[in-house]
């Protein structure tokens, strides 16, 4: 039996995100495909099929999957759904509106956000915000998951795999009215190995322009807390935390951030972590590599100077 | 037109919960419990749409313990008009619960069903999704502003990098998310009135769905506990050990 794993993109570029889907689907162990599901998406066909250890691409390319509603994309699952029996998605804001709905018409459970395959049936999963780890045994004949892109590592792109073409198409009562996406000449924040983030200690939305100016010295992405984005500092798809993005990079800076649970179950998986912050006390010096006790309005200029 | 909001009895958001000590389960025992944060964020968008007239009757629902109630009277503290409660002791996947709600919305016709897009417990974020599946509607996820205009519903969602709306025909199914709303504080009065308001009880089999085990909790267990590190005493000296040390600048 086969692996699907649906590809995560924009129909222009494939996300960083499904190639570390695909090391967790390697991880559980069988033939792995890729689903394209776009609108005019053949540039990200190309980028997918280069995935190391991808055996088919399947390309469903119709205007219905173009702003990935969950109704069109969830019918086009099901109608394939007889080969697999695992089905993965990454646990974005598409993967968890999609794969509960298909779970669901598969009369399965469907298990979110796997940070880590212990056999091909049991996972580890977080629950509590990150408080505990939860591993949990399927008993259905189709595994339907979301999994946690940070916790795995990227596959390489050495790969030259099948392109098969669906012809399913799949429309529904649901109607596109309008997108707005946020441009940034910023690397993406779930995909950045250096994520620079502000929180309410920022103290308005002008003076994270200094946030910005360290994370783009470091070809890094900015993110913020939840206490910034509710201050209305900054949009709320730079939240990182556990209700908004997981990150993992190389280097985690935590500027003016006191570490609220909520935010540390979202970046705790960094590799290194710095806080900045002029209380001693603030919980985010529990879980830094380097804190430094200082008026981030004196630290940050002076680390841009450095660095 | 109605309004079906199912809500959970959940651990307060800001009470650390521990992992008890035979690792099967956190240790809920004598925690204080209130109704999820993101559920609170769907009766209050429901009763909004009740002041603004465009609903007519707010239909509160929760399936777990006895002592779920609290929660039913606290949202129609908040302005809900009924409760119907599921008693069972019992924890189930979200499918289970989907199916039951799904058997309460056969009974109940409501043109939406606003519900919390996962509760803060299981973290799930699927029973919405599942219910929308169950009943062959259509459904927007997280929510962040809820427009009903003739027999359709505009919904803005939080997605990924940004914002999208949609347009979908009733009856729908809206998971809301954090900015929706901020919710109200139930006033005494209300509370005092909530104590009257009807409530029936109903068991899992009178709903007459099947239901079946899909997993089984191996075990749950701590997370790692990352080590505190050290402290720095200037600028100077943490470039140098990012640049020497931890070798990531």
């Amino acid at each position: 039996m086969a692996i699907l794993v649906i590809a995560e993109h924009d129909n222009a570029t494939l996300k960083l995100d499904t190639a570390k889907v695909v090391a967790c689907a390697q991880a559980i162990g069988a033939d792995v495909d890729l689903l394209v599901a776009g609108d005019d998406c053949s540039a990200v066909v190309d980028a997918a099929k280069q995935l190391t250890g991808v055996r088919k691409v399947l390309v469903a390319d119709n205007a219905v999957y173009g702003n990935g509603i969950a109704e069109n994309l969830g019918d086009l699952l099901v109608s394939i759904a007889a080969d697999y029996q695992h089905m993965l998605a990454t646990a974005s804001s598409l993967g968890k509106d999609v794969m509960p709905r298909v779970a669901a018409l598969l009369d399965v459970a469907q298990i979110s956000e796997v940070v880590e395959v212990v056999s091909e049936d049991t996972f580890v999963r977080p629950i509590y915000a990150g408080s505990a780890l939860a591993t949990v045994q399927s008993l259905d004949a189709v595994k339907v998951m979301t999994v946690r892109s940070s916790a795995f590592d990227a596959v390489a792109n050495d790969g030259n795999a099948e392109v098969v073409s669906l012809d399913g198409v799949f429309n529904s009562a649901v109607e596109f009215v309008s997108q707005t996406l946020t441009k940034s000449e910023r690397p993406d924040l779930g995909a950045a190995s250096v994520v620079v983030s502000g929180g309410r200690a920022m103290g308005s939305a002008d003076n994270f322009a200094i946030l910005e100016q360290l994370a783009d010295k470091l070809g890094g992405a900015l993110g913020a807390s939840r206490a910034a984005v509710d201050a209305g500092y900054v949009p709320n798809d730079l939240q990182v935390g556990q209700t908004g993005k997981i990150v993992a990079p190389d280097l985690y800076i935590a500027v003016g951030i006191s570490g609220a649970i909520q935010h540390l179950a979202g970046m705790k998986d960094s590799k290194v972590i710095v806080a900045i912050n002029k209380d001693p006390e603030a919980p985010i010096f529990q879980v830094a590599d380097y804190g430094l006790e200082a008026d981030l309005f004196d630290a940050v200029p002076k680390l841009l100077e450095l660095i | 037109m109605k309004v079906l909001v199912p809500v959970k009895r959940v651990v307060d958001a800001n009470v650390k919960v521990r992992v008890n000590a035979d690792n099967t389960n956190v240790d809920t025992a004598n925690l204080k419990m209130a109704i999820n944060p993101f559920c609170e964020i769907a009766v209050e968008e429901a009763v909004r749409l009740k002041e603004a007239g465009v609903v007519s009757e707010i239909v509160v629902v929760t399936i777990g313990p006895k002592a779920a109630q609290e929660q039913l009277r606290t949202a129609m503290a908040l302005g809900a008009d009924r409760g119907i409660h599921v008693e069972t002791d019992d924890e189930f996947a979200s499918l289970s619960i989907a199916k039951m709600l799904n058997a309460i919305q056969n009974q109940e016709q409501a043109q939406l069903i606003l519900l919390g897009k996962q509760s803060i417990d299981g973290d799930n974020n699927q029973t919405g999704q599942m219910l929308a599946a169950l009943g062959n509607m259509p459904q927007a996820t997280f929510a962040s502003e809820v427009k009903v205009e003739g027999d359709s519903v505009i919904v803005t969602r939080e997605i990924d990098g940004g914002l999208q709306t949609l347009k979908m025909p009733m009856p729908a199914v809206i998971t809301t998310d954090l900015r929706l709303n901020e919710p109200r504080y139930a006033k005494l009065p209300n509370i005092m009135k909530a104590k009257r308001k009807p409530l029936d009880t109903v068991t899992v089999e009178s709903l007459g769905v099947t239901l079946k085990q899909h997993q089984n909790i191996v075990k749950v267990a701590p997370p790692a506990q990352r080590q505190a590190g050290v402290m720095v005493a200037s600028v100077e000296e943490l470039v140098e050990k990012l640049k020497n040390e931890a070798k990531v600048i």
